[in-house]
């Protein structure tokens, strides 16, 4: 393929969990090329990498089987784009398979699902650290190798290239594990447009386009300081418009609730980023300080200016490791003495978990309607005699289970043992959940390419290999 | 005059540090933000946060400031304890750092 006009990719899924219909509606309204949907937060894989544990067939993220299901009949009317997607999470293959399940159900086993593999590194790290390439955490500096008896799962996150491999191959749907966010829009940037993988200033702005929609409708509304008037029951989802020199547009489908300003593409511009000029990604390191945005049409912004200084030669690596437990309660406190009252049953709860012989490591005691989510200058209303109720919140976490359940199970008596003025004590009690802790780090790509591979085939070919 | 009435702002986490971005509703309000909105007032502005320090970038080609607060997370993510584990509220909570000496012609026009 070598576009010599626009193409639209729009991106309908910015997190597992978000809006199961966006994408269905985002094809329907969308004149799309390209669909992307993004389901891998930092932490989503040390999930997915339990659930494998459990099921070898499991591992992905399953709310894409339910979008797939939703766009069957667009499928089937040959109306749908190509599909890019990091759904595969720590099972492209587990995935392709359930894929091609639904699309062999529904007449379209000749649709070619490509998978890519190789992100997942957790079989190398032992000889890399003996090979002295000692992961070390981006923060503080030490080696992963004090945390490797408790690593759970580690993923490098890929660039764009396997994708535009895969798409080369013919493949309709592309699925990846650890891939990063821009690099599922510049995949299929590249391969439209014929871009090398050194053409970087049309990267770039391809890069910038990804970064701006793959949160979804944090681009397009959500999420915006000026919500108010603004119609987010319906928000669209974004679809950024490249042209072949490297224009791009980002705009949603006509008739969605939400906009697409300045405003709302600056705000999301800087989410998330660092140093806005070397916001590093695989494909490149992203320079955002020169970024012009421009209002052309109604919900449409035109975005230019962006550079690419450098290609890094390192991966950055997303790692997960057991790091004990976690667990948190809470009680709604009423009265005119709601505050006093919060900190005295926070203290007896806490003295009845010590008195049967318990230690919590971590407490994080909150008083909700105080502003005590979000401690600033000023915020405390300790004085404030309108108050009448307060949520009295406290978290704790311990590498000692039983503590915990001690801690949980302490909620319930404070209604009968404690002042008057408790109330939600029945919902109170949360369960005790496992910690896993990140560990940010990079390697080199040397090390990881040569694991990287791409796999298509028809959804028919998925189907009879799930079967054997 | 609180920041509110100059900017908007958003915020989200990376790790155990938190990132603000401030977008200045003028020129003229950028250009005043630029020289008032330091890192340091950010960071007296979180105390309560106890960031270990506060990093100011300035895009003026957008007429934004971003703030990077490091460690003021709790371990951020998934070890945090806190409500607001990954920095969400920090942007709508910057909108009410009072800004007193602000010219009242810069206060957006409703």
């Amino acid at each position: 393929m070598n576009a010599t006009s626009t193409i639209r990719i729009g991106n309908g899924c910015g997190f597992y969990g978000d809006q199961l219909d966006a994408p269905r509606d985002l094809v329907r309204d969308g004149r799309l090329d390209f669909l992307t949907l993004e389901y891998l937060a930092e932490l989503t894989l040390s999930i997915l990498a339990r659930q494998r544990e459990k099921d070898s067939s499991q591992g992905y993220a399953r709310d894409f089987l339910y979008v797939l299901e939703t766009l069957v009949d667009a499928l089937q009317r040959g109306e749908a784009p190509r599909i890019v997607t990091n759904a595969g999470g720590m099972n492209a293959q587990a995935c392709a398979q359930a894929a091609s399940e639904i699309l062999c159900r529904n007449g379209l086993s000749h649709l070619r699902i490509g998978i890519v593999t190789g992100d997942d590194i957790m079989a190398s790290i032992d000889g890399w650290l003996e090979a002295g390439e000692a992961l070390e955490h981006l923060d503080h500096g030490r080696s992963l190798a004090e945390v490797r008896s408790q690593l759970v799962s580690a993923n490098a996150y890929l660039g764009a290239s396997p994708i535009v491999e895969a798409l080369r191959e013919g493949a309709d749907i592309v699925i990846t594990g650890r891939v990063a966010d821009a690099s599922l829009t510049v995949g299929p940037a590249r391969y439209a447009f014929g871009w090398e993988a050194d053409d970087l200033d049309r990267l770039a702005q391809a890069t910038l386009a990804g970064h701006l929609i793959e949160c979804g409708a944090q681009v397009t509304g959500g999420y915006t300081t000026d919500w108010e008037g603004m119609s987010l029951a319906d928000v669209g989802y974004p679809i950024a418009e490249l042209g072949p020199e490297g224009q791009v547009a980002i705009t949603k489908p006509p008739g969605t609730g939400g906009a697409v300003t300045v405003q709302t593409v600056t705000e999301q511009l800087l989410y998330e980023v660092g140093d806005p000029s070397a916001y590093l990604t695989p494909d490149l390191a992203l320079d955002l300080s020169q970024v012009k945005l421009e209002q052309i049409a109604p919900d449409t912004v035109a975005v230019s200016g962006a550079r690419a200084p450098f290609v890094p030669d390192r991966y950055k690596v997303s790692a997960a490791y057991r790091a004990g437990y976690q667990t948190a309660g809470q009680l709604v406190v009423y009265g005119r003495d709601c505050l006093r009252k919060a900190d005295a049953v926070a203290s007896i709860l806490l003295e009845r978990v010590r008195r049967a012989g318990f230690e919590l490591d971590r407490i994080c005691v909150e008083k909700l309607g105080t502003g005590a989510s979000a401690p600033r200058e000023r915020s405390n209303v300790s004085q404030a005699s309108e108050l009448r109720e307060v949520v009295l919140r406290i978290a704790v976490a311990g590498r000692d289970r039983a503590a915990l359940e001690r801690f949980s199970r302490e909620w319930a008596p404070l209604v009968t043992s404690g002042p008057a003025g408790l109330g939600g004590y029945t919902t109170a009690r949360q369960p005790i959940r496992p910690v896993y802790a990140f560990w940010p780090t990079t390697v080199p790509k040397a090390l990881v390419d040569p694991h990287v591979s791409v796999a298509v085939r028809s959804a028919d070919e998925w189907r009879s290999e799930g079967v054997q | 005059m609180n920041l509110g009435d100059l900017a908007s702002a958003r915020s989200g986490d990376k790790g155990n540090h938190a990132n603000i971005v401030v977008v200045a509703r003028s020129s003229e309000a950028f250009g005043w933000l630029q020289n008032h909105l330091t890192a340091q007032r950010v960071a007296d502005f979180f105390a309560g946060l106890s960031p270990s320090r506060v990093e100011r970038f300035a895009v003026p080609s957008v007429r934004a400031l971003n703030f990077v607060l490091y460690d003021v997370l709790d371990g951020g993510g998934s070890l945090s304890l806190r409500t607001d584990t990954q920095g969400k509220l920090l942007g709508t909570a910057i909108l009410e750092l009072p800004c007193p000496d602000a010219p009242s012609s810069l206060a957006r026009q409703e």
